[in-house]
């Protein structure tokens, strides 16, 4: 699985209240979250995001609510990966169930500017920035790289219900 | 050698033993959800191919982040919850005449010590204080959960947080949490089981207790947990109807490491904009305007909270630059308030009382702060813009700080009011 894009980076502790304020809580179409995604810290983001996009941060990324609509509106906002160098556990298992990778990457909020093109090889393990400088993530544990590859929880559980 | 979150894991998931780092599947005796995340729960169960909940006693819906409705949005989204829970023949389910989800479950008899317990809500730690295992998920991982009865989970390591010696007057479990959360910081405990030991724990009632299992995913954790006693089983009894083994953890129980705090030596604590660990006592910060004080929310929304403010505003008047919104965190906790006249207090003193909800704390029901206005909250996260416009500013403190601070209109020590 290869993903491709530029980065938006927005450094430490990027909450969930950032990444879908709470008076949009009460959406539950996906399309329409993905239009106010990020809106709590860059209202303008969902006109600048393109797909294949990814969201770079630095320590305890989606802290705060156990709310999906963040990776759901981050998902639909055409974001493909999160590069960050820790996260807080609810916003990782969420995003993962969704089939929206969550990397752990030390340094990746310094080492990635806004603006730069990755590439990230989810099977290698790899992040390319700019063509030219390599990064690597934290090995994805084997249980949550089979839900990724399923496309998210519902797959998975649906494919592998004798297993549940 | 063992700690609670371990044994309830352990028990959960027929393991004699399970260690942190493990992950095990293990079998949910309690799963609920707020409107705001029911929904998204259930198309999440039905695209997994399930079209029942495993079983009807064991999972319910509370309408109560907002309550009443206050459009065509989140009216559509209330009805849908009605219609699926009857679809479900959910056999409890708590409309919005009940109040928030986290006062409601333990007062409707829905939690235990040892029982493992889910929540699509991130604030489901705070059932820790009854001796759970009790944490928060999303949406997808509800559908599993409900779906099957069954959820997987990686064994948390545990911190324990050891309070000793009695409580100055108007200092509350509030700063305790607070204080640990400038210890700790918000990562301070990511992926790990909070443990709440000590002298001062024991002494609290289990609405005190709850205020510290409330905010340890504030600090990143998976759950807080309070060993059960004498107090916890009062409060259970007659609430209760299931047959429930207490669980404690050994003498010998590793933790990854023990925060120790003097509680007789606290004092009144306040978290700073923009970070629930920007935390300073509040002698350092008294004096700083405020526009709105909210006291209510899962963490400080109980009767003891709303007496603490009655009795510090009991014949006076709010500041005239400052509008107060109480907002008791239940309806059984509202008729109690009422029936002792704190609520009568609270609306001779100026404050608007509020009907049962999670009201100000999330921005997205009522109480929303304008362009550079600055609340003061008992609730439990201050994220830039988390009430309102992403330039206004959240305080946290307790019932105490908020009240004396509300008759001054500055943020105040409620050890001078």
């Amino acid at each position: 699985m290869m993903i491709k894009g530029r980065a938006w980076n927005y450094g430490d502790d990027v909450n969930t209240d950032f990444i879908l304020p709470g008076i949009y809580l009460e959406l539950t179409d996906p399309e329409e979250m993905g239009r106010h995604a990020m809106e709590g810290i860059d209202p303008e983001f969902s006109k600048k995001v393109q797909p294949g996009d990814v969201i770079v941060g630095g320590r305890n990324f989606g802290l705060g609510s156990s709310r999906e609509h963040a990776p759901i509106a981050l998902k639909h906002s055409g974001i493909a990966a999160v590069i960050a160098e820790g996260y807080a556990r609810i916003y990782y298992r969420n995003a993962t169930n969704l089939g929206l990778p969550a990397l752990e990457c030390p340094n990746a909020s310094k080492e990635i500017k806004t603006g730069d093109t990755v590439e990230v090889a989810l099977d290698k393990g790899t992040i390319i920035v700019n063509g030219t400088k390599t990064l690597s993530f934290v090995p994805v544990p084997e249980f949550m790289m089979e839900i990724l590859a399923a496309g998210g929880l519902r797959e998975y559980i649906k494919n592998n219900k004798a297993r549940w | 050698m063992s700690t609670v979150s371990e044994k309830i894991l352990a028990a959960h998931s027929g393991h004699d033993e399970v260690h942190p780092g493990e992950v095990v599947k293990a079998e949910i005796d309690f799963a609920f959800m707020p409107a705001l995340t029911a929904a998204l729960s259930f198309y999440a169960m039905y695209d997994m191919g399930i079209k029942k909940v495993w079983d009807s006693d064991k999972v319910t819906i509370l309408l109560d982040h907002i309550a009443p409705a206050t459009n065509i949005t989140n009216s559509s989204l209330h009805k849908e919850c009605r219609e699926i829970a009857k679809e479900q023949g959910l056999r409890h389910f708590y409309d919005i005449n009940s109040g928030v989800c986290h006062q409601v479950i333990p007062e409707k008899g829905h939690v235990y010590p040892g029982m493992l317990m889910v929540g699509a809500d991130s604030h489901t730690c705070t059932h820790g204080a009854f001796g759970a295992f009790a944490t928060g998920i999303g949406s997808t991982d509800m559908g599993a959960a409900m779906g099957t009865g069954k959820l997987w989970f990686k064994v948390p390591e545990t911190i324990r947080v050891n309070a000793e010696g009695r409580l100055p007057p108007r200092v509350m479990s509030k700063d305790i949490i607070l204080k640990t959360a400038k210890e700790l910081g918000a990562d301070g405990a990511t992926y790990c089981s909070l443990e709440f030991t000590g002298s001062t724990v024991r002494e609290m009632i289990v609405g005190a207790r709850m205020t510290l299992c409330n905010m340890a995913i504030e600090l990143g954790g998976k759950t807080g947990v309070v060993e059960p006693d004498d107090k916890t089983f009062r409060f259970l009894e007659g609430r209760v109807k299931y047959d429930y083994t207490p669980v404690y953890s050994d003498p010998d129980a590793v933790y990854r490491k023990t925060l120790e705090i003097d509680g007789a030596a606290l004092e009144p604590q306040v978290a700073c904009p923009h970070a629930v660990d920007n935390v300073k006592p509040v002698t350092d910060v008294a004096g700083k305007a405020v526009n709105q004080v909210f006291i209510g929310s899962c963490t400080n929304g109980r009767l003891e909270d709303m007496q603490v403010a009655a009795e510090i505003m009991r014949g006076k008047r709010v500041h005239p630059d400052v509008r107060v919104i109480a907002t008791p965190a239940s309806f059984e906790v509202y008729d109690a308030a009422n029936s002792r006249g704190i609520i009568k207090t609270l609306m001779d003193a100026g404050a608007v009382v509020c009907n049962p909800s999670c009201s100000v704390c999330f921005g997205g029901n009522h109480g929303i702060l304008a362009p550079g206005e600055v609340g003061l909250s008992t609730s439990n996260r201050n994220f830039r813009g988390r009430q309102g416009s992403t330039e206004s500013q959240v305080y946290l403190c307790s019932p105490a700080t908020a009240a004396a601070s509300a008759l001054t209109g500055i943020i105040t020590d409620p050890r001078e009011a």
